[in-house]
């Protein structure tokens, strides 16, 4: 302190007079209880215009709900949307691994892959393999020496559901493959190092320390691919496969009842998107063990 | 049980160890110091093959690690086979390395259980011996991150016990831990050394490496500077390099 400053008078430093502990209020945030109650009005309000809105015709609404077709409909979209992401996760994994090799042969054909089938359109990867059988007629595996393993008529193999499948599952690995693989670089190289220290091979290595470790990173936006999944199963109407949004459609354009369909198709992709919710939440506790 | 001989190592241009000759004898302590990247630490991970060497040899108990030997000429062993010759030797790092997903006690029986095929109730009774020994008794469910550093240390330790190795390599195993932290992975060291362990540890502990090491090198440019006993080293270092590094940590 420069030798002209006034030392600094004990009133300065020492607060009030009080030795006594002061009760601590935490600040006070009473605008968000304002807008609260302006938005829960608000919402109630929308809630009853639409209820009451004869327009929305919902008697229409739930004479369909649990229609006969519309529950083919939904099944159909839950079995593509199982198979074809249980088709990305295995393959996309596989990529993933592949890309991460050492080896060039593998990382470059796995990066060819991502490459291709993220580029083209998941639409017309649909329409190329519903009309293999234009391109080649016949599917057979055959040894270097003229042994024929196997043979078909590519329209026995290829129906509409091998073709969605097909689609759908291939073009998802290329996606699921990325994220997998972002999954994999998030653990620390100085687990793998601890695991080898420790004796582990490579596959062990894999399937108990890293992989479990990359989980964490990896099931928001498998979550998030597996959402997207459930509603671009509506796709595979183009090849005259009938999901939930394709039998709403096809069931107002008979009669006209437009909006009460797309309403019972949207319900049931909501019910769908909660029940996933909640699974992906109890994944990502089991998963976050330890952290 | 350690044998060394013109050990070469480069990571792109830079040469990081030229021509390193160390023997380590079954049962004796080998402390390594050295300023920081004077190889120490590469040195150690060449040992268990987690660095591919680029010349020279190296024997841990009696076999090449990593590669074998035809014709005069050393080839490269595929990852599972050179697996098992690092199952004999532990390793303990400076960041611990536990699996932040599996309890302390999973931590400790899970190589055993996978690599050695050791049943799962036998794994179980030696690891929570081996706590016991590191004085972790009490934390065999609980997961790293609910230990200190030191006690992280000390699981570290007992899960590379628990494979039964030849040899421990320590890499800096207190560099990272908090001052009040270190005494107790030290003494846990201290005990394993008295126990008959061969060890290999590099640190920037002089005291433990003149209490404990039977023999100290002191590297600098990815060469052995100069090497002896702890006390003499320590005491009357004859090479300049060492005597300017020693004035400047002690």
């Amino acid at each position: 302190m420069s030798s002209g400053a006034v030392d600094p008078v004990d009133s300065d430093l020492v607060g009030p007079a009080s030795d006594e502990a002061m009760q601590v209020i935490p600040l006070r945030h009473p605008w968000t209880w304002a807008a609260s109650v302006l938005v829960v009005l608000v919402a109630a309000g929308v809630a009853w215009s639409v209820a009451t809105n004869p327009a929305f015709q919902w008697p229409v609404v739930a004479q369909y709900f649990f229609d006969g077709q519309i529950l083919a409909g939904l099944r159909r979209t839950l079995e593509l949307t199982v198979a074809a992401m249980a088709l990305g996760l295995v393959l996309g994994t596989a990529l993933a691994v592949m890309r991460l090799s050492d080896n060039k042969l593998l990382s470059t054909l796995s990066w060819l892959y991502i490459w291709f089938f993220r580029s083209v359109p998941v639409l017309v990867q649909l329409i190329f393999w519903y009309n293999f059988g234009a391109l080649y007629a016949h599917i057979t595996l055959a040894l270097p020496w003229g042994t024929v393993l196997y043979s078909a008529s590519t329209n026995d193999v290829i129906t509409p559901l091998t073709a969605a499948l097909t689609g759908l599952g291939l073009a998802q690995a290329a996606y699921t493959a990325e994220v997998i693989r972002a999954g994999i670089l998030s653990v620390a190289p100085g687990q793998t190092r601890a695991a080898k220290a420790l004796g582990m091979g490579p596959v062990t290595i894999f399937i108990r320390i890293v992989f479990p470790q990359a989980m964490r990173v990896i099931i928001p936006p498998v979550g998030n691919e597996v959402i997207s999944m459930v509603k671009g199963t509506s796709l595979v109407s183009v090849i005259a496969m009938a999901d939930l949004l394709y039998t709403a459609q096809l069931i107002y354009a008979r009669t006209y009842e437009t909006i009460p369909l797309l309403i019972v198709a949207s319900l049931w992709y909501l019910a769908i998107v909660s029940v996933l919710s909640v699974a992906q939440h109890a994944l990502e506790r089991h998963y976050g063990r330890g952290a | 049980m350690v044998r060394i001989r013109g050990l070469r190592k480069r990571f792109g241009e830079k040469e990081v160890l030229c021509g390193i000759d160390m023997d380590v004898r079954p049962g004796s302590v080998m402390c390594i110091i050295g300023p920081s990247g004077s190889g120490k630490s590469t040195l150690l991970s060449c040992i268990n093959h987690l660095e591919r060497i680029d010349g020279g040899t190296m024997w841990v108990g009696g076999e090449l690690v990593g590669y074998r030997e035809q014709a005069g000429k050393l080839y490269e062993l595929p990852e599972r086979k050179v697996a098992g010759m690092r199952a004999r030797i532990g390793m303990v790092f400076q960041h611990f390395n536990l699996f932040p997903h599996m309890t302390v006690l999973r931590n400790i029986i899970e190589a055993p259980i996978r690599v050695k095929r050791v049943p799962a109730a036998q794994a179980r009774a030696k690891a929570l011996l081996l706590l016991d020994r590191v004085g972790l008794a009490d934390k065999a469910a609980a997961f790293p991150s609910q230990l200190s550093g030191g006690q992280q240390q000390r699981v570290a330790i007992a899960r590379a016990l628990a494979m039964e190795p030849q040899l421990m390599l320590f890499d800096e195993p207190t560099s990272a831990l908090d001052p009040e932290l270190v005494g107790e992975v030290l003494a846990v060291m201290r005990d394993l050394a008295a126990s008959g362990m061969t060890m290999m540890v590099v640190t920037h502990e002089l005291a433990f490496a003149r209490e404990v090491g039977d023999d100290l090198v002191f590297m600098a440019d990815g060469r052995v500077v100069e090497r002896g006993s702890p006390r003499t080293l320590l005491a009357s270092p004859r090479e300049p390099r060492t005597r300017e590094f020693l004035s400047r940590v002690l």
